[in-house]
């Protein structure tokens, strides 16, 4: 029997799709149409009198060894945080599927740090991390000088990297509890009674079927520490010190609504835009084939 | 069923009643007033527009804050791109390049002519009204909240090394440094070294030196101008804010760290800092208690002849493309913030300064500097009126200024980390500022300030 839904005639059926093609349009395709028509002119920002530079800011971003430096900090930023929450929220959600005690509590507490938005959970990072009053000044007070986010750029970029993972573990915690529980359990039962240990059963059952889960959520997780980090930046380092912690994304919004330079922030999220699409292409193209289970 | 009808009814005849009602008494003229400022400030806004809406009845001022600066002038852009601005808005200082090219304007002096106001230009203090006007001196917009740096000094701290002023000279700052340490003071002065710092350390530093920021008169004269700190006092200046720093002299305190300067000055931590006016009314309500503080002009290096500091804060520009009849409510409402008992509320109520000489006139006649909480602020005056305004001192108008200011404070930290030299670094801000200059001479090639 055909299942799908068919039309008489073809217009019958674009008729249909039309709403959500204008939807799309709107939403998606004009917004980028006109950044990409900006990145390539010199925009005023009052309007009026825009110039046609064709590749012209293209060439001076990329010219820009301030952007160069942002560009490999966001991809630092992306690997380290992205290990850290899917590694530490694999780990939480592991033990929590083995409903040890307390497990219902600890399944719903941490969910909640995805909850949080990011400048609001900025705000409690930068008061926890502060070198003088906050946890952070008990270790400068036996080693002085030893945590300085102000002046010391691995250390203001460590506290990025804390408050972003600790907001995307709750995240990839939720998708990893789910897989685990998907997991059949008379699977892990059998593997049991024939005296494997947790450790074997976690390498050899659970891990191997949750890798699609694992793959969604390094896509996630990349693609958002690249678009999501803005606030926690804005709050927590304003980008600095000395561009330390000037991700790709703080840098265009600044550029652009900040410093009024609309065409140089257009340019710059055309190739962020660029940038996540091949890092995606990418991960689907040669991780994605090697983590379905049949 | 009948009790919903008659609700129904009812609610339509108050409708009706209220709509023929309306016409007889002459509905007030509407428009609308963006601003900046948030929090206590923007209370103050508020009870500002009201009282004007109480003291007549043939307008009606609507204020809406926009929670800060910035976003008070990319939602004016945004909405002025749609054709829905509002009629007035306040722009932050460094916008003032942005806006005087923007031809969205409608020049205050033109519009209140044309409205039947007369306005006293030379009433204003030179060294703020000619940080709005063109370099042929036309008022463009109103300053509305105006104010400066000072230096703010703890007298306990200074007492206990037998001084009873605070340090003229940089010189003698440098001394007093020395002895707070020696007294047992952990932070003799603290600073910070953020973008928005550039306002006190280089654009203060520099007027008050009379060394420029930039060429071509600090861009007033043209779109060409370039940074040259790298060439000015500005140099010396930081060199030896670095070896303070280094020696332990100078502290850097900023709200990442935990406690801000200000903070820091008001818990009595930090012996003295470099604000604005702005922030006394803060130290005054949130001061350790029982703690003597003064405030005194920044202090020059030895042998300078002091000149007027510059001008910060916000203008209101009247916005083109509004009807004639809001015009006249904007122009009512730009005189009534003129009046010096206004400027006394302002002044009172906020920690800024009064804009006009008449209106420092009238606070200073009814004693409002010699109350306790805001002795101090007539400093504030003196110092931006210490000369005649000289080119360089007149302001700062350069494009993109928020992203020069950024890359003020990448490159003070990157000195202050040690990762390049004092020299390296003000070389550094020259070239990616001058980078941020042309990118915006080229927007609007071909345009001139007026």
């Amino acid at each position: 029997m055909e299942k799908r839904t068919t039309f008489s005639k073809w217009s019958v059926g674009i008729l249909f799709a039309v709403p959500q093609l204008l939807l799309i349009f709107t939403f998606f395709y004009w917004p980028a149409g006109q950044a990409i028509f900006w990145s390539l002119t010199l925009q005023q920002p009052w309007g009026g009198g825009n110039i046609w530079v064709g590749l012209d800011n293209f060439k001076s971003i990329l010219a820009n060894a301030d952007y160069w430096n942002s560009v490999t900090i966001s991809i630092i930023f992306a690997a380290i945080s992205t290990s850290i929450s899917m590694g530490v929220a694999l780990i939480l959600a592991a033990l929590t599927d083995r409903q040890l005690k307390g497990s219902k509590f600890y399944r719903v507490v941490l969910i909640w740090p995805y909850g949080i938005a990011a400048p609001a959970s900025a705000m409690a990072f930068r008061f926890i991390l502060a070198p003088e009053a906050g946890f952070m000044s008990v270790v400068n007070h036996y080693w002085p000088g030893f945590w300085d986010p102000g002046l010391d750029g691995t250390a203001a970029m460590a506290s990025i990297i804390a408050a972003f993972s600790w907001k995307y573990t709750g995240y990839s915690f939720i998708f990893f509890l789910a897989a685990f529980q998907a997991i059949p359990r008379s699977l892990i039962e059998a593997a049991a009674m024939d005296g494997s240990g947790v450790i074997r059963r976690f390498w050899d059952i659970q891990f191997p079927m949750i890798t699609p889960t694992i793959f969604f959520l390094l896509v996630i997780n990349i693609t958002e520490s690249f678009q999501d980090s803005y606030g926690i930046v804005d709050i927590m380092t304003s980008g600095g010190p000395h561009n330390s912690t000037n991700l790709m994304v703080y840098k265009i919004v600044f550029d652009g609504f900040r410093g009024l330079d609309y065409s140089g922030a257009a340019a710059q999220s055309i190739i962020l835009m660029l940038l996540i699409i091949v890092l995606t292409i990418f991960q689907f193209r040669f991780i994605e084939r090697r983590v379905h289970y049949r | 069923m009948s009790k919903f009808y008659n609700c129904i009814s009812a609610a339509a005849a108050g409708v009706m009643s209220l709509a023929l009602a309306l016409p007889a008494a002459a509905a007030p003229i509407k428009f609308d007033f963006w601003f900046g400022l948030s929090g206590d400030l923007e209370r103050v806004v508020q009870t500002l527009c009201t009282n004007f809406n109480n003291s007549q009845t043939d307008y009606q001022v609507v204020c809406t804050g926009q929670g800060n600066y910035d976003a008070a002038l990319q939602n004016t852009i945004a909405a002025f791109r749609a054709g829905k601005q509002p009629a007035i808005v306040q722009v932050y200082d460094v916008g003032t390049a942005t806006m005087m090219l923007s031809g969205a304007y409608y020049p205050v002096g033109k519009l209140m002519s044309e409205n039947g106001y007369k306005v006293k230009w030379d009433d204003y203090f030179p060294g703020i009204a000619r940080y709005y006007a063109t370099s042929k001196g036309e008022l463009l917009s109103f300053p509305f909240n105006s104010s400066t740096a000072l230096l703010y000094w703890n007298k306990d701290a200074f007492a206990k090394i037998g001084k009873t002023a605070a340090p003229k000279t940089w010189e003698e700052a440098a001394d007093d440094m020395k002895a707070l340490k020696g007294a047992g003071y952990d932070c003799p002065m603290a600073i910070n070294i953020s973008g928005n710092e550039s306002w006190q350390l280089m654009e203060q530093f520099s007027a008050i030196h009379n060394e420029p920021v930039a060429t071509q008169n600090n861009g007033y004269d043209g779109l060409d101008a370039r940074l040259t700190v790298n060439k000015t006092k500005f140099v010396k200046y930081v060199t030896d804010l670095k070896s303070w720093y280094d020696a332990g002299l100078i502290k850097i305190k900023s709200k990442d760290l935990g406690q801000d300067m200000v903070q820091a000055f008001a818990a009595g931590d930090c012996q003295m800092i470099m604000t604005s006016v702005g922030d006394h009314g803060t130290v005054g309500k949130t001061q350790k208690a029982g703690m003597n503080w003064d405030v005194a002009e920044l202090p020059v290096y030895a042998g300078t002849e002091r000149k007027n500091s510059l001008v910060g804060g916000a203008s209101l520009w009247v916005l083109s493309g509004k009807s004639s009849d809001e015009y006249k409510g904007a122009a009512a409402f730009l005189d009534f913030i003129g009046k010096p008992e206004t400027a006394l509320f302002w002044s009172t109520n906020t920690g800024y300064i009064p804009v006009k000489k008449s209106g420092f006139d009238f606070m200073k006649s009814s004693g409002f500097y010699d109350k306790a909480p805001y002795k101090g602020r007539e400093v504030a005056i003196a110092s931006l009126t210490a000369s005649e305004p000289t080119p360089i001192t007149r302001g700062v108008r350069l494009g993109n200024f928020t992203q020069i200011r950024a890359e003020f404070g990448n490159q003070m930290q990157a000195i202050f980390a040690n990762k390049v030299s004092v020299q390296e670094g003000i070389d550094n801000l020259v070239k990616n500022g001058n980078a941020v200059l042309d990118r915006f001479e080229a927007t609007y090639k071909g345009k001139q300030l007026p």
